[in-house]
């Protein structure tokens, strides 16, 4: 396995000099995913910060082939340059001993609303390549609007903090299952803050026949207004208050790769360091924060126990 | 060449087996679907080489096609009506990003009321897309012009996405004669495709669609709008390489009985084929009668048009399509087309077939009436319209 040091030594696919805010953990997620495999590597990117902040023209920061087509497309964009790979070998034109991964990035909003469309056809239609979806839980590119991946009581500019409605209201949809019920070879969950696992599954998901799929929190700077260089703290806390758990989806089988047991800790130690959740923790929103935390349980221990009982869930 | 009977979906499937592409992506839609079923079967009995992508909409379509183009394969689809609405905002990123794709689309009226049958409301609505567009009178012309569209379109000095329209049943699921050329011809004809720019034969990592602000996106637009004056340049040597295999001419704009015409009627598509059973009939009773047929859509051969119409004494124009309150698509170019001559013909707009609706001679020979007669309004008038 590699690691930090070497990952720093490797010739990136994706350049320093791009214009993401201080601390903004995106492009550290694509940079480290895009790390985990020799073979060539095209990428398509949903519009979103991560696609902005990178191919301001006349620059781009991919020293890889690249290809922004719209917001909700992603998948299907990737899908088409696999599928020209497939034929452009079959014909010749393509060297029979090139092998390339083709690697599509979405932030959530591009993933879990707009993109669901073109990310469900995609994953079933089989086509190999990895979609990575960067969550941020809301629009950042456009200030910080509600997405579906947005959790229960979080401040957004679509669905503010008010006198009688408190923030988002409902939960997040569970992109994981959306997408281990596809049947796909291999999905997972994981966080820059943990490094080692975040690169073995990287690993895995680029050496996959088939669709595979990785989900990393990406805490935003500038709308969970949080502390330029808490990014990556944050992501810790996400897993240690069990809010992000990190596990894997490997032919139907659960496999939870990290349980905090005894360290585990109250979801209010992700949230206090967060200007989104400041009411959340007042006294008079205790229920919305109960259902948050009730919520949190429940899912990290239905993941173990999927683990636990070992059988395929396709 | 050989004679097939062929529906104009029949047609469009036909070249596209020939043409071979690498990769086809598309989506079924009534009237559209016979060249994606017939294409389907092609793809399964090993007739063609080409990767087809089953997609699950018009949207991932288009995008599919984009992605399998600049990644440096030769790229379809085909579609109709709210299909291609569906699309409209992946039309315009594949003509943004300088791609060659090529697309028959089956003129079907827009939703809402839904409607199944053609106009062209579709295809003009995407005018402004950055398409090269070209209409097709019949069977032959939609076959014809997939060969046209591919070379136009894979120019390295216009490389900009091609739409070949056909009406919605009336030509894609009537059965005509259709001279083929032979497989052979056909291939050669096209050529093999080789892009400089591309996601994966370019030595050189390329970005597509990156962002361009205010500092660079109105030259790239201006880019565009050479690329399609380029095609004035290319058209006529590419339509005279295909009369040379086809022994067919390919004009801009085909007069049809306009050398010494009074009046002259300009369309699109099968209407074509009506009017010039009309203009046969009067002529034969003596009178001056004339059409002028578009081809090429856009870009739009304003000088050609012109030249046609310049000394009739009055010109009806016949859209299928309305621009809701204002001069309907055809109209407005032909009128742009006869601006500023010192004794510009009359012009008159008629507005005929929405929704599929026929358009008989009766209603064909009443404009020629009215227009002998020198009966010209800005009223938008109608054909076969009740009340
Ligand atoms: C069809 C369409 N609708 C809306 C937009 C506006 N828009 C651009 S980026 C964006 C939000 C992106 O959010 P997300 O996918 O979560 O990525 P992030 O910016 O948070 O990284 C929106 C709403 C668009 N570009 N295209």
């Amino acid at each position: 396995m590699m690691n930090l040091f070497d990952f720093a030594k490797k010739a990136h696919k994706l350049l320093p000099g791009h214009r993401s805010c201080a601390g903004c953990p995106a492009p550290i997620v694509a940079r480290a995913i895009l790390s985990a495999t020799d073979d060539e590597v095209v990428v398509s990117n949903a519009t979103g910060c991560l696609e902005v902040v990178t191919t301001i023209y006349p620059q781009s920061s991919w020293n890889i082939p690249f290809i922004h087509n719209t917001f909700e497309n992603a998948a299907a964009t990737i899908s088409g340059v696999e599928t020209a790979y497939r034929s452009l070998k079959k014909s010749g034109r393509i060297n029979q001993n090139r092998k390339i991964r083709f690697v599509a990035f979405g932030g959530d909003g591009g993933t879990y609303d707009i993109g669901l469309q073109s990310l469900s056809a995609a994953l079933e239609r089989g086509h190999t390549f990895t979609y990575v979806c960067y969550d941020n839980e809301g629009y950042m590119n456009t200030g910080g609007q509600r997405s579906s991946a947005t959790p229960i009581g979080a401040n957004t500019t679509t669905d503010p903090v008010g006198e009688v409605r408190v923030g988002k209201q409902e939960s997040r949809k569970d992109l994981m299952k959306i997408v281990a019920a596809h049947h796909i070879p291999y999905a997972a969950q994981a966080s820059l803050s943990n490094w080692p696992d975040l690169l073995k599954k990287a690993q895995k998901a680029l050496s996959t026949e088939g669709p595979s799929f990785l989900l990393v929190l990406s805490p935003c700077v500038a709308v969970w207004k949080i502390k330029p260089d808490m990014a990556v703290e944050l992501s810790r806390l996400a897993v240690d208050t069990c809010f992000w758990p990190l596990y894997e989806i490997e032919d139907g089988k659960f496999r939870l790769n990290f349980d905090p047991a005894g360290n585990k800790l109250p979801i209010a130690e992700f949230l206090k360091h967060q200007g989104r959740y400041k009411h959340l923790l007042e006294p008079k929103n205790k229920k919305l924060l109960d259902r948050l935390q009730a919520e949190v349980d429940h899912e990290f221990e239905k993941i173990k126990k999927l683990s636990e009982i070992g059988i395929s869930v396709f | 060449m050989q004679k097939k009977a062929l529906t104009g979906a029949g047609a469009s499937a036909e070249a596209m087996r020939q043409i071979n592409p690498d990769v086809v992506a598309a989506y079924p839609i009534t009237p559209q679907t016979p060249i994606m079923e017939t294409f389907a079967k092609f793809v399964n009995d090993g007739k063609v080489s080409t990767e087809l992508i089953r997609v699950e909409s018009e949207h991932s379509a288009m995008s599919a096609v984009i992605g399998a183009s600049s990644a440096g394969a030769r790229a379809m689809t085909a579609t109709s009506s709210v299909g291609l609405a569906l699309m409209f905002e992946v039309v315009n990123a594949a003509s943004g990003m300088r791609l060659p794709i090529t697309m028959p689309v089956v003129n079907r009226a827009l939703s809402s009321p839904i409607n199944i049958h053609c106009d062209h409301s579709d295809t003009m609505a995407c005018r402004d897309a950055g398409w090269i567009q070209l209409y097709s009178e019949n069977a032959q012309e939609a076959y014809d012009n997939m060969f046209l569209a591919q070379k136009l379109s894979e120019h390295p000095e216009i490389l900009l996405p091609t739409m070949i329209m056909q009406d919605g049943f009336i030509t894609s699921h009537s059965v005509e004669p259709v001279e083929v050329l032979d497989d052979e011809t056909a291939k050669s004809f096209i050529g093999s495709y080789n892009p400089e720019h591309s996601l994966l034969l370019s030595k050189k990592p390329v970005t597509f669609g990156a962002l361009q602000l205010f500092d660079y996106f109105f030259e790239t637009k201006r880019q565009q709008e050479l690329a399609m004056d380029n095609v004035w340049r290319f058209y006529y040597s590419i339509a005279d390489e295909l009369t040379q295999l086809t022994g067919r001419q390919y004009p801009l704009a085909e007069p049809y009985h306009t050398e010494d015409a009074e009046v002259i009627l300009v369309a699109l598509n099968s209407a074509a084929s009506t009017i010039k059973a009309v203009v046969n009939k009067l002529r034969k009773q003596g009178k001056k009668a004339g059409l002028l047929k578009i081809r090429l859509f856009r870009p739009f051969p304003y000088s050609e048009v012109s030249q046609h119409l310049q000394k009739v004494k009055s010109v009806g124009v016949f859209d299928r399509s309305y621009s809701f309150g204002a001069n309907s698509p055809l109209l407005s170019e032909i009128i742009s087309s006869l601006f500023g001559l010192e004794q510009a013909p009359k012009v008159q707009g008629y507005i005929f077939g929405l929704g599929g609706r026929d358009l008989l001679e009766a209603d064909i020979e009443k404009a020629f009436e009215e227009l002998f007669q020198g009966k010209t309004s800005f009223e938008k008038k109608y054909l076969g319209l009740r009340g």
